[in-house]
């Protein structure tokens, strides 16, 4: 019989429901899995044996007492580190909230609980999730399960590494540029970016407003779907999240894909994409053609300009967003005393030399305060992406970058309208290529921001989109198949998903166990 | 297009970022090479077009005017790096020498 952690969670809740196991039996599976394994992969910054091990015994006392259960009452739940869990340690994978426990829940969290999620732990991002490598964590870098000398993508890297590894069934992450659905196709997993405010963001440590949404990540479409129905729905303390009915997702999943029209871009196909991804995306068209879809050839003629937008919005809104980080009011501070008498002696010392000029720009102590506080408490990655959204939102420059890249932003937008006017449903390539080398893109920034090229189309649009296994290199590497819809069609995402996933068995194949002889990353 | 060293310490100083001498030198040359790829942007029509700020064009979301418990003081200071009874802490702003 299969470990309990490497079932589903729909498999898992009809074996908790049918009482042939514990939800402890459960998390004990889950919590073994990972002191097993997560030595190797650093797919978590946090694991709460304790509360985790207790929320499953209040789980299983409520069953016994014959209690009604929410949907996902005894599955293992991962959270990534930018959601705020109240009073335990919410870190961004930043030095600048190592220590910050946050006064409240996010809206996700407290839904996940009252559905009877048993939350085992925080998972490793990208500082403040600004990364597609979960490499620019402060604290340590994430190993892809299938390849250890390999990134998990990002910035949700632990958040899909974590499910790979078959360390949990169902994780939580969030995407403003293809967060979720990256690390899901370099690790092999199911991951879905709902619709732009279909997910409440409250309590979503704020990156880029305009682009960031929660979702889930699971082996299955169906479990995504599972995770979804808890996620979703309007939430008065996010004023962007959209007050529509959440559909049963689960029982939407089932259905033929007659006429159901796929649309692909052929410029998707052409230079850039590894042969190998571009392969295993056409094989994967071809079976959508054999369970009856119709395959329809679109454009995007402006797909090719949403990585430069989207990196000119994405850290506009970062650089406004991550001015709250001040030294003042939660986080990261700097030495005071050292950095105030350090002030003095650079103020006498331009007194002596007598340069009023010097002495004139020389920085306040409240401003010092801030500059040394961010200097030390942001990493590389999150430093490059304030000054870079600080340059394109300054006077002189604000039409020539940021405006100009919301013009293009409704362009990119009505490319899709048009294409959904005679699509269903559009498929592509997730990422260029299978997972890159840990390091290997790491001081090239460019190199990595081109590597969102297929997804960040979908935020920039708020559209829904979702990645799934559709195939694997030579190299035994993950190859992700995209799928996006118009706004507020998940139900159609999954659908089509799931037929996909009802015909392969691609998204059951999980990574050779690392074994005890991995080096420890924390290391 | 070229961003000078000049101009990085105009910005981070907005930015209320600290720079080393050399990260002042790699910020310029990696924003230089990432903003000459935004050039692309250039040679897109916008003439015209509405910039769309958000992918949800709803405007003015209101909720009733009720009063509702919000965050204590003790709450809101718990995480404060240097606070009092009742305040954050912050350098002297008035009164400097």
């Amino acid at each position: 019989m299969a470990s309990l952690c490497e079932l589903t969670a729909a498999e898992l809740s009809g074996r908790l429901r049918r009482r042939e196991c514990s939800a402890v039996e459960v998390v004990r599976a889950c919590l073994d899995r990972i002191a097993a394994e997560d030595a190797t992969v650093g797919a978590f910054l946090c694991v709460e044996p304790e509360w985790a091990l207790a929320q499953a015994e209040a789980v299983d006392r409520r069953r016994r007492a014959g209690a009604t259960l929410g949907p996902l009452a005894g599955i293992p739940v991962a959270i990534k580190d930018n959601l705020c869990v109240q009073g335990r340690v919410t870190t961004c994978a930043s030095r600048m909230l190592a220590n910050f426990r946050p006064p409240y829940h996010a809206t996700v969290v407290e839904r996940l609980l009252a559905a009877g999620a048993v939350i085992v732990g925080k998972t490793n991002l990208d500082e403040f999730a600004m990364g597609g490598s979960t490499e620019t964590s402060a604290f340590h870098p994430t190993r892809n399960p299938w390849d250890a000398a390999r990134t998990p993508g990002g910035s949700s890297g632990g958040a899909a590494a974590c499910v790979a590894a078959r360390m949990v069934p169902l994780s939580v992450g969030s995407d403003t540029g293809g967060s979720i659905r990256q690390p899901a196709a370099l690790c092999g997993i199911s991951g879905l970016k709902p619709t732009y405010g279909r997910v409440s963001r409250f309590g979503l440590v704020a990156f880029a407003s305009s682009l960031d949404q929660i979702g889930p990540l699971a082996q299955s479409a169906e479990d995504c779907a599972l995770l979804l129905e808890t996620l979703a729905g309007h939430d008065p303390r996010d004023s962007t999240s959209l007050d529509r009915p959440v559909p049963s997702y689960v029982s939407e999943l089932e259905g033929s894909l007659k006429g159901l029209r796929i649309g692909w871009v052929p410029d998707h196909f052409t230079e850039g994409l590894d042969p190998e991804v571009a392969q295993a995306v056409r094989e994967a068209l071809r079976a959508y053609e054999g369970l009856g879809a119709e395959l329809v050839e679109i454009t995007l003629p402006h797909a090719r300009f949403a990585v430069a937008a989207y990196y000119i919005i994405a850290p506009s809104e970062a650089s406004s967003n991550l001015a709250r980080y001040d030294g003042v009011h939660y986080g990261y501070r700097t030495d005071e005393k050292a950095m105030l008498a350090e002030l003095e002696e650079e103020r006498r010392a331009l007194q002596a030399a007598g340069d009023a000029q010097a002495l004139d720009d020389l920085d306040s102590a409240l401003v010092r305060l801030y500059r040394r506080t961010r200097a030390e408490g942001f990493g590389a990655e999150v430093k490059r992406r304030i000054m870079l959204g600080t340059y394109a939102l300054s006077a002189g420059y604000y039409d020539a970058y940021y405006l100009k890249a919301l013009k293009v932003r409704r362009l990119i937008r009505e490319d899709y309208d048009r294409a959904f006017a005679k699509v269903d449903v559009i498929a592509g390539p997730v990422t260029p290529a299978p997972a890159f080398r840990l390091g290997e893109k790491i001081s090239d920034p460019l190199a990595m921001y081109l590597f969102d090229l297929y997804t960040v189309g979908a935020n920039l649009a708020g559209l829904p989109a979702l990645s799934i296994p559709c195939g694997f290199s030579r190299e035994g590497l993950p190859i992700g198949l995209h799928l996006q819809a118009p706004a507020l069609e998940e139900g159609r995402l999954l659908r089509a998903a799931h037929a996909l996933q009802q015909v392969t068995d691609r998204h059951r194949r999980r990574p050779p166990s690392p074994g005890p002889g991995g080096t420890d990353i924390r290391g | 297009m070229a961003v000078s060293e000049h101009e990085i310490r105009k910005v981070a100083l907005l930015a209320r970022l600290e720079l080393t001498p050399e990260e002042t030198r790699l910020m310029a040359s990696q924003l230089s090479r990432v903003l000459e790829y935004m050039e692309l942007l250039g040679g897109v029509d916008t003439e015209g077009v509405e910039p769309l700020a958000h992918a949800v064009e709803v405007t003015n979301v209101f909720r009733e005017d009720r009063v509702v418990p919000g965050l204590d003081r003790e709450s809101a200071l718990a995480n404060a790096p240097h606070r009092d009874e009742e305040c954050y802490r912050v350098p002297a702003v008035l009164g400097e020498a």
